[in-house]
């Protein structure tokens, strides 16, 4: 295993500051950075084949050579709205190391040539939003923001930018929308970000961990980094383990680890006398796995052959102390108040979703309610301008296709209690249907 | 998102009462951009509004925090400051009340001074969130200085269960510690010190080694 890239030096204290920072080898990159053309340093990106750490896993490199050359407005924006249930990497890094940050985004603007940067971070991170402004307003005085960085001919303005509670401004054009001071609406794509993004200028976004490999890279070079992980995922990825095991946290691995080794050794696998049921591998919003998957490699591409996703590269393990049906509502239900509400059927078919496993639990459902709540997935995925509809469509297809013989005695085993109550006595006020909606 | 379902009046049988959604007097002009002669702006307030403005190439990118500064000074984002940042800003007022039904912590009804909110998504749930929540809710009772919500994931599942208390990551927080934090809360002391998230070293068994 190699050494850790992100997390390496991480506890130690004032690791938050520019001087603890500098002291650690930080902001060495940039200089580097700044000596060698725009397109040598972008050349290294690409060579690195590092994928977007923030759920898409699109390749960076890739990405930024998207973006128009020559004289314009062009914009870097950093999606540090990390709201995807089960994810919290970029917490800890903000909070730990924000210059780290800071130096990843002074590099990939100099490779894009933008000139304007801004952090979009989800406003219930107040600490760490306090952190990072605290070290933006050290590097500017350093000289690494402003104009003419280090006596190169690039000038570049960071501000931070809190947003208010809102899941879908994670999404990219939504996060576009709300910098710009609108409500959190998805755009029509194309035109794609890298065209018409930002104030309609062309603006590269990524992930809070992807812009914090950068300095790592760029001091190691591309290709040297291309070799740690798997290939076709390529580098240390942070994973957040969480739900039902004994040791939560964030864990910096390398890409290609069986999945076992990371939520039994790691995060201490499920409390003594349970295991695990089924895991989330990527967040909530992808399919979920069971038990028999757990010696998947841990990987883009391995996911993804597996019917689900690395996604943020959040875990959530579930352990058979609970009853899917219960997840499945909590998942349902998030999305349901995160959806926007601009696109139909993700609007509606989050709500529907909800009151149907709303009706399994208090035993108003019939089997046949299960095929119509697996149609309804089917007709959001796909249907929707962004992939929120998808994201609840996912796992709660993936639970009912699994989990079917639950859900089934499940419904069964709520309808009985619900006959022997309405015999007996006569129904309380929660049961009769209508009064609750 | 946009409207909060337990202000809607409904009649017993569930059915919203008519009107409920009236959305203004419809006999009066539609309000404008607010005439600086006539809207008052304390200093303080317009030269930080201001200086959110001159961040980014286009003002109407200071929305957000400029309904966090009312918010700030007011306590909600109240009729009067948000006519007042729009005054600074050169918008509507509808504009900005529009921009704040959307976000979950802009506040467009008086709330609590205190605010805690218990993360009750899944990772959280899994590890007794809902009890949790239902604890402090006897704790707090109808205690008006408090604002208490169950929240969607607030990224801090490796500290589940837990709570954001005025604006402080606090976890994993036991039941029988819901007490001594909400004494802790109305007293203005820190709360339960030792499960701060500011505090918490990492997990990561290499990171640990270094």
């Amino acid at each position: 295993m190699t050494d850790l890239l992100l997390f390496k030096n991480i506890d130690e204290p004032d690791l938050h500051t520019l001087e603890v920072y500098e002291r650690r080898g930080g902001y060495r990159s940039l200089r580097k950075a700044l000596g060698m053309p725009r397109e040598d340093v972008l050349a290294e990106l690409d060579a690195s084949a590092i994928r977007g750490r923030g759920g898409a896993g699109f390749a960076m490199g890739k990405k930024a050579s998207f973006l128009p050359k020559g004289a314009m407005d062009k914009y870097l924006v950093c999606n540090a709205d990390e709201s995807e249930p089960g994810t919290f990497k970029d917490r800890e890094l903000m909070q730990k190391s924000p210059h780290m940050l800071i130096e990843g985004m002074i590099i990939a603007a100099y490779v894009i040539g933008a000139t304007r940067a801004f952090i979009y971070i989800r406003g219930e991170y107040d600490f760490q939003a306090s952190r990072l402004e605290a070290a933006v307003e050290e590097a500017r005085e350093a000289g690494y923001l402003g104009e003419g960085i280090l006596g190169s001919d690039h000038d570049l303005t960071l501000w931070v930018h809190r947003g208010a509670g809102a899941y879908i401004c994670g999404e990219e054009t939504a996060l576009l929308d709300s910098l710009e001071g609108k409500r959190g609406n998805p755009r029509l794509k194309p035109p794609f970000p890298a065209n018409q993004g930002l104030y309609q200028g062309p603006t590269l976004i990524n992930n809070v961990e992807t812009l914090a490999t950068v300095p790592a890279i760029v001091e190691m070079g591309g290709a040297e980094y291309a070799k740690i992980g798997s290939p076709g995922s390529t580098g240390t990825k942070l994973v957040s383990v969480s739900g039902n095991v004994t040791n939560p946290g964030n864990f910096e691995i390398e890409l290609g680890i069986p999945s076992r080794e990371l939520i039994y050794d790691l995060a201490g696998g499920p409390p003594d006398g349970r295991e695990v049921k089924f895991w989330f591998p990527g967040g909530s919003s992808s399919p979920v796995l069971t038990k028999d998957d757990l010696d998947l490699a841990y990987d883009f591409d391995t996911m993804a052959k597996a019917g689900s996703m690395l996604g943020s590269g959040a875990i959530i393990v579930v352990d058979d102390s609970n009853s899917v049906v219960d997840v499945a509502l909590k998942t349902a239900k998030f999305y349901r108040h995160e959806s926007c509400g601009k696109c139909t059927p993700c609007r509606e078919g989050t709500n529907w979703t909800v009151k149907m496993l709303q009706r399994i639990k208090s035993g108003e459902a019939t089997p046949m309610d299960l095929d119509i709540m697996a149609s309804v997935q089917d007709r959001i995925i796909g249907n929707c301008l962004c992939v929120l509809g998808d994201a609840m469509a996912m796992p709660i297809g993936s639970m009912i296709a699994k989990f079917r013989e639950e859900f089934e005695a499940y419904i069964e085993e709520a309808r009985a209690r619900n006959d022997a109550l309405t015999t007996d006595e006569a129904p309380p006020e929660a049961l009769i249907q209508g009064a609750a909606a | 998102m946009a409207i909060d379902p337990t202000r809607v009046p409904r009649f017993g049988h569930g059915s919203r009462v008519p009107g409920w959604d009236d959305a203004a007097d419809l006999t009066k002009d539609p309000s404008g951009v607010p005439d600086p002669a006539t809207t008052p702006v304390p200093e303080s307030l317009r030269a930080r509004i201001e200086a959110h403005m001159a961040k980014y190439p286009d003002r109407r990118s200071a929305a957000i925090p400029a309904l966090y500064e009312v918010q700030n000074d007011y306590g909600w984002c109240t009729p009067e400051g948000v006519e007042q940042a729009a005054c600074v800003m050169r918008l509507t007022p509808g504009y900005l009340i529009a921009v704040a039904t959307f976000y979950d912590m802009l506040f467009t009804h008086p709330v609590g001074t205190h605010q805690v909110w218990v993360c009750t998504n899944i990772s959280c749930s899994l590890c007794g969130a809902d009890e949790l929540y239902e604890r402090f809710r006897e704790e707090v009772g109808d205690d008006p200085a408090f604002n208490l919500r169950s929240f969607e994931c607030l990224g801090a599942c490796d500290i589940a269960p837990m709570a954001s208390i005025d604006g402080a990551y606090v976890g994993p927080i036991a039941l029988d510690e819901v007490p001594t934090a909400v004494e802790q809360i109305r007293t203005g002391q820190e709360v339960l010190p030792d499960k701060q998230l500011s505090r918490r070293k990492s997990v990561d068994p290499k990171a640990s080694e270094q």
